[in-house]
């Protein structure tokens, strides 16, 4: 069974159809990429697997671990094991980054009928987290987000995840606005938490990404549909000819 | 657009959780309120003739005055002689020692989670245990003699030191200062009376519960703290009410005294019953607090947590009188469904370089009002005196008010009064952020409004800081579906 499943899936955005039959299959433990032009649905569809309200559903189904995802609010699909690192992370004034971390991680572990983590092992949790990341302790104490500059924002995303340990990771664009040292922080760090069960859907622009991060397959996302799939090579060619060629096959 | 908040969900009022009725024995007084009530109160609680006295004089003088209609609130006219001016639990006198404690009433206490003990989770507060009209209980007062330091009920205050009664009594709010503090001089029943003698640092919270039981019965009880040269004490209520059809009155006066050097840190987090869903029932809170900082570089600091009341109408206030001293006002205000709250502060600069800051943070949800109002008044001898202010609202659902009634005046070219305000809603973003972090709905909204007063959490006293969080996040149940 895999660990992702999505059949022909049709997504509305204030009532315009953005998603126009997706399908795509994901196993534990592989890497996907998602790449194509600004504006063709790659965060819909991330935004949609996640639960935002807004985003109408009217067709198609998505499976994961089995379970009908479509049926579950954001928070259950949370607990279920779903993480998206956002494209446009959220601040939230006057909530720590860490207390924030805290509170997401037990409302998971209580989903799931465990105990709340100890506050020092939680301590110790985040620490590693942020040391792999190369994220600067002092982060951690500050208002989620708050000033974060965007590299800082999309490293606290990736922080999230390790800490919170998703099955699924989906990750928005989180290699955008990243300088090339943090690039290769970040990708070491996916890197270091890929492996196992644990499987990743990559949405991003650049090849460069996938150099650090090898994925298992590539698809190629165009005006809401996905047109063609392939192995780590696909990257390289698109890389070479752009989506023009992409997008005149699919008129 | 669809909105992730755009439909309140309904709430019943079986959502408050301190809403039960115990069952003990009241003495309770016929309802009204004539000059023979005054007396009969006065008498059982073996008032001096000078007490009766006063009570009266401010009796007559309420019997001229008007109740205040400028506030944003709206209620049908009360009527005071329907009202019961005493409550008390029958008991042949107050127990001798913790151990005597009628335990109806402290299994009340245990149910609202403050059993009164000297120990383990209070083991940093004393208490003083007020149920209805009267002072059941007051905790570690040996050890706070010990240091000279006072915390008994008023009435205790009023047989066994006369003398600082008799000093400070209405000297902040005098008898005739309004509508309610008038009633109030006349009928007040009990409350905490404190005294830190001077040099004195209190080592520990003082702290009043204040639990209205009675049906049909107001409460009206006073409070006066008095801090000697150099003294420092903090100190916290809390209250609450059982769920009751009727609107029941509160109407409180505080007083502070704060001499040369004195520091007052006075908190409030108020859960009275706020009434139902449909807006019925729930307690009337109107309440007249006002502190002096008569010495110079005192300081008096307000906080307070309002959460609870289907009205509330309140405005702490400082009273800058000695040079360079300071008043501080931090407020979280939340209301949900048919809540009401006008509260705010004034700061009135008597003084030179006297200080004062303002945060208020009012929350409104569901189809309620909540309006910020504050009086920042520098008077002309007031050299360099400074104001801060800053009011945020945030809004939750689009049927719901906050208004910000500021007024300024400066009669002192070199002081400088700043105001800043903002009103903002919990964005769809920031409720789908935490969501998609596994937070439920009703969390998220609990920590972003949290967050969003964070300033002022930070004011409370550690112990009761997590409960105040808490608090904040069951006020907002149901606000958002
Ligand atoms: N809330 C919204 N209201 C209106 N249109 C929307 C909304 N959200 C998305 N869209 C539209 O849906 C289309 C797909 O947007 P989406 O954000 O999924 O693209 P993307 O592939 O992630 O693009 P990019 O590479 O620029 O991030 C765009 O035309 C966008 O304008
Ligand atoms: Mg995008």
């Amino acid at each position: 069974m895999a660990l992702l499943e999505i059949e022909d899936l049709r997504a509305r955005v204030e009532g315009k159809e953005i998603l126009k039959g997706v399908s795509l299959s994901l196993e534990a433990g592989e890497v996907h990429a998602i790449m194509g032009p600004n504006g063709s649905g790659k965060s819909t569809l991330a935004y949609v697997l996640a639960g935002r309200d807004g985003y109408e559903v009217t067709g198609g189904a998505v499976r994961f671990l089995g379970e009908d995802l479509l049926a579950m609010e954001p928070e259950e699909r949370a607990a279920a094991g779903l993480f998206l690192a956002m494209q446009y992370p959220v601040e939230i004034p006057g909530v720590s980054n860490m207390y924030f971390l805290r509170q997401a991680l037990n409302a998971l572990r209580k989903a799931r009928g465990e105990e709340e983590v100890k506050p020092g092992e939680f301590l110790k949790q985040v620490r590693a987290a942020a040391e792999l990341l190369g994220m600067p302790q002092e982060l951690l104490k500050r208002d989620i987000n708050v000033g974060f500059s965007g590299g800082e924002k999309k490293r606290n995303e990736i922080l999230q995840l390790a800490v919170l340990e998703p099955r699924l990771a989906v990750l928005d664009e989180t290699d955008s606005g990243l300088d090339i040292d943090a690039l290769k922080t970040v990708a070491q760090g996916v890197n270091r938490l890929r492996g196992g069960e644990r499987a990743f859907l990559i949405i991003t622009h650049y090849q460069r990404l996938l150099n650090h991060i090898v994925p298992d397959r590539v698809h190629v996302m165009v005006d809401g549909r996905i047109l063609r799939s392939g192995g780590k090579e696909l990257a390289l060619e698109l890389e070479e000819r752009g989506y023009e060629g992409f997008a005149g096959k699919a008129a | 657009m669809s909105s992730a908040i755009e439909t309140v969900r309904e709430v019943t009022g079986g959502e408050y959780k301190w809403g039960f009725t115990t069952p003990v024995e009241e003495e309770t007084a016929p309802p009204g309120l004539n000059e023979d009530i005054i007396r009969m109160i006065s008498k059982k609680k073996g008032e001096p003739d000078w007490l009766t006295a006063w009570r009266l004089e401010a009796y007559r003088r309420w019997q001229a005055m008007e109740e205040p209609k400028w506030a944003k609130v709206h209620y049908p006219p009360i009527d005071f002689q329907a009202i019961s001016y005493f409550a008390a639990p029958k008991q042949k006198e107050r127990p001798k020692s913790l151990d005597d404690i009628d335990p109806e009433i402290r299994r009340t206490y245990e149910k609202l989670g403050i059993p009164i003990r000297e120990q383990e989770i209070l083991a940093g507060v004393a208490v003083d245990y007020v149920f209805d009209s009267v002072s059941v209980a007051t905790t570690f007062k040996q050890k706070l003699e010990e240091l000279g330091i006072i915390f008994c009920s008023i009435s205790e205050a009023v047989r066994d030191h006369p003398e600082l009664v008799r000093k400070y009594l209405g000297t902040v709010v005098p008898p005739g200062d309004n509508f309610y503090a008038a009633l109030n001089s006349a009928v007040f029943t009990d409350g905490s009376f404190v005294y830190v003698p001077k040099g004195v640092r209190c080592p520990m919270e003082l702290s009043t519960y204040f639990r209205i039981n009675a049906a049909g019965t107001g409460q009206f009880e006073r409070t006066l703290i008095i801090a000697d040269e150099g003294s420092y004490v903090s100190y916290l209520e809390g209250c609450t009410a059982p769920m009751r059809d009727e609107n029941q009155l509160h109407a409180a006066v505080v007083e502070l005294i704060a001499l040369d050097e004195a520091e007052i840190k006075y908190s409030t987090v108020q859960n009275w019953y706020p009434g139902d869903k449909d807006g019925k029932g729930g307690i009337y809170n109107f309440v007249t607090k006002r502190g002096l900082c008569k010495g110079r570089r005192s300081k008096i600091s307000w906080t307070q947590v309002e959460t609870g009341s289907a009205i509330t109408w309140k405005y702490p206030s400082c009273i800058l009188q000695g040079e360079e001293s300071v008043g501080e006002f931090y407020s979280v205000a939340v209301t949900n469904n048919h809540q009401q709250a006008d509260t705010g502060t004034k700061m009135v600069h008597i003084g030179k370089r006297t200080r004062s800051r303002i945060v208020s943070k009012g929350i409104a949800a569901g189809r309620s009002n909540n309006t910020y109002r504050g009086l920042v008044k520098i008077m002309r001898g007031a050299e360099g005196a400074r104001n801060y202010t800053q009011c945020d609202s945030l809004l939750i659902g689009d049927r719901c008010g906050a208004h910000t009634v500021p007024y300024i005046e400066v009669r002192n070219r070199s002081a400088v009064a700043e105001h800043e305000a903002t009103t903002s809603k919990i964005s769809d973003d920031q409720l789908f952020y935490c969501r998609s972090r596994g937070i439920s709905e009703e969390d998220a909204v609990a920590l972003i409004v949290n967050g969003f007063c964070r300033e002022v959490m930070d004011e409370l006293p550690m112990e009761f800081a997590v409960e105040a969080r808490k608090l904040l996040g069951i006020s907002l149940e149901g606000s958002v579906g």
